[in-house]
């Protein structure tokens, strides 16, 4: 049932801090992604003449850059996570399962 | 007067479309004359399709070639593919209406469906490809009685798709009347022939990349139409506005509406209308298309089509990036139909604002205003790939429910060989691409606008929860994972059955007759389906219940590291 190499990853001090770090950091990324977006629709769902007053003297109100930006966010959340985690995380991993085949 | 009382009965219809049902409503449409152009295209989009076929049904030998195009799919690739699997006809042609209609209802509403990519990302993605083979039953059952949990994710993965099924197949049936000028029955048809072929040919292989050369086609069609539409307005989105404001002010003064409410109802569409009613249905829609997704049965067998966790990363970021690319050109497209297609005679009467052939026509007319017939046929053969591309990912991940979940794992015990359990899949294919037309024809006449947000709903509440659990927490066992599952499922299905878009819209039932108010069973679902798992595993005693608990670390060390993971390639 109880594989070694699981044994010795589990133990293993790297395996740990992988987990802290990765999780810790994905968790942070989800509440901020979830303030974002229910900030907004709170936003729009008490406070709707904030977001269509108008920028400057033309049209456009404020609601269309937020929106947009909201948007823009959710790609580049996705892309901060992505980077970090191919990179950093991804070494770390390699690490660890270097240490198990030992 | 007879004209304005259609533009409002149109006006409602697309507000129960998108408001209330929270599914854009391919609604109601007329035939057009047949349109050679456009099946002319589709027929080159075949064709191609057909021989990619062809190329994928020699390199599908195996099971794992049928289920997951033999891991061999690029990060790249596959997020082309998810983002094709979810710009469905429904979100191009249904939210270039509701932004035609609505101005910037239509843009809150398709940022619901994109935020829940990052938490698929940052909790799910690579977890999911570290500890699945073929379908997500084999993610949240790593530990667990293998026949109960099974049953529970067939039966979530089947009910899902199968709502999902009826809404594409009746979208494509109306939708090719509309721009093909084909019979309704014909186009079912069409649909359920050509998916079959891909699907039992070319697996996983040919459904991928039917998806991604439509995914191509797709963005490639809109990046025009929108870079044409600013063109027009010397790239200025201010004047693109200004003139869609002043578009809508004077069909509300046709109306009979004072210079001022025509001002106000003009300007209406740069802000937020009646989209978001209450807090509440507003919160339950949003949790229901965020958490929905990491639940869709087809997108989530997408992740095993990768070699490694980072390939799963790398696909979800470009499908992020392709989806939001896609609703900020949709946005500019809907304004372009304000003031491109509702001036235009042609297309619409312009005193009312009212669209010929139903507002579903938004887009393609787009089409045609700014680069003419070809175009047009161009954007309408790309809608019928749309659906076509949508339909056979569904069936594809139905067939492996049934194959590799029931057949292979409850009623053979694991000891199917890889023939026998691709026959079953293909014999499932056949059948659901059969049930798929039979539906498609049946619910015809009825409103099904619903569909595709309760699919979400119950994605959201019995499939999301389960693997969420199963994977992240320690504690959960198998009868706490299948009783809770079901709850969400029950209970997601149930609530959508007593709210307004169901009880009154479709069963017929008089105005606020229905029993739950809000627009989406979600965030009451959701609800119930965690706590269902979290207690009735707190309550699991068992012995079996203690090996399961006994079994996590172990799992969490590959979900974590990749230790052990399917490898990346079956060959």
């Amino acid at each position: 049932m109880s594989d070694p190499v699981v044994d010795r990853i589990q133990k293993n001090p790297k395996y740990l801090e992988l987990r802290k770090k990765r999780n810790g950091f994905g968790w942070l990324l989800t509440l901020l992604m979830l303030l974002v977006y229910y900030g907004y629709i709170a936003l729009i769902a008490f406070n709707k003449p904030f977001l269509a007053q108008p920028i400057g003297a033309g049209v456009t109100t404020l609601g269309i850059p937020i929106g947009m930006g909201v948007i823009v966010f959710t790609v580049l959340i996705t892309g901060i996570y992505v980077r970090r985690a191919n990179s950093e995380f991804d070494d770390l991993t390699a690490e660890i399962l270097k240490d198990a085949s030992k | 007067m007879k004209m304005n009382k259609s533009f409002f009965v149109m006006l409602l219809a697309l507000l129960a479309g998108s408001v209330l049902a929270a599914g854009p409503d391919l609604g109601h449409v007329e035939k057009q004359a047949t349109n050679w152009t456009a099946i002319i295209m589709f027929g080159i989009f075949v064709a191609g399709t057909l021989f990619i076929t062809k190329w994928a049904a020699a390199r599908t030998k195996s099971a794992s070639d049928f289920y997951t195009a033999g891991g061999g799919i690029t990060g790249f690739q596959n997020g082309l593919a998810i983002a094709g699997d979810y710009m469905s006809a429904a979100s191009f042609l249904g939210i270039s209406a509701a932004v035609m209609s609505t101005g910037y209802d239509g843009l809150i509403y398709s940022i619901g469906f994109l935020v829940g990519w990052p938490l698929i990302t940052f909790l799910m993605a690579e977890r999911l490809r570290n500890l699945g083979k073929f379908t997500f039953a084999d993610v949240a059952g790593y530990r667990f009685q293998q026949t109960p949990i099974r049953a529970f994710a067939a039966s979530g993965t089947l009910v899902v798709v199968a709502f999902y099924l009826i809404a594409q197949m009746v979208g494509a049936g109306q939708l090719i009347q509309l721009l093909f000028g084909l019979d309704y029955w014909m186009a079912v048809v069409i649909v359920g022939a050509l998916m079959m072929v891909y699907v039992l040919f070319g697996g996983m292989t040919a459904t991928t990349w039917v998806q991604i050369i439509k995914a191509c086609m797709l963005l490639a069609g809109v990046s025009f139409m929108a870079f044409m539409v600013l063109a027009k307005y010397g790239f200025s989105p201010e004047a693109l506005f200004t003139e869609g404001v002043k578009v809508r002010t004077a069909i509300a003064s046709n109306s009979g509406k004072t210079a001022e409410e025509a001002a106000k109802l003009g300007l209406s569409i740069m802000g937020p209308g009646g989209f978001i009613k209450d807090p509440i249905s507003a919160i339950s829609f949003g949790m229901a298309l965020m958490f929905g997704t990491a639940g869709l049965p087809h997108i989530l067998m997408r992740f095993f089509t990768v070699p490694d966790a980072k390939q799963a990363r790398k696909s979800v970021l470009w499908a992020t990036t392709w989806i939001g690319y896609f609703y900020v050109l949709i946005f500019i497209i809907g304004f372009g139909a304000i003031t491109l297609v509702l001036t235009n005679p042609e297309y619409a009467d312009v005193a009312t604002g009212a669209l010929k052939g139903g507002g579903n026509m938004a887009a393609v007319r787009v089409a045609e205003a700014v680069g003419g017939n070809v175009f047009f046929g161009f954007i309408s053969a790309v809608a019928f790939a749309t659906i076509l591309a949508v339909v056979a990912g569904l069936t594809l991940s139905g067939a492996s429910a049934v194959s590799h979940d029931l057949y292979a794992t409850v009623f053979k015990k694991g000891k199917a060989d890889s023939a026998a359990e691709l026959k079953v899949s293909r014999i499932t294919t056949v059948c659901l691409g059969i049930v798929a037309v039979v539906l498609g024809i049946a619910f015809q006449k009825q409103n099904i606008a619903f569909m595709v947000s309760l699919a979400f709903a119950i994605a959201a509440s019995a499939n999301f929860p389960v693997l969420f659990m199963s994977v992240l927490w320690k504690d959960c066992t198998t009868r706490g994972a299948v009783i809770g599952g079901f709850l969400g499922l029950v209970s997601s299905v149930g609530l959508t059955i007593v709210s307004p878009s169901v009880w009154e819209a479709t069963l017929g039932y008089p105005k606020g007759s229905a029993l739950f108010p809000y627009t989406s069973p979600a965030l009451f679902s959701m609800t119930i389906g965690f706590a269902g798992i979290w207690l009735f595993s707190i309550m699991d005693r068992s012995a079996n219940a203690a090996k399961e608990r006994a079994a996590f670390p172990a799992q969490q060390v590959r979900s974590e590291t990749g230790f052990g993971a399917s490898g990346a390639s079956g060959h």
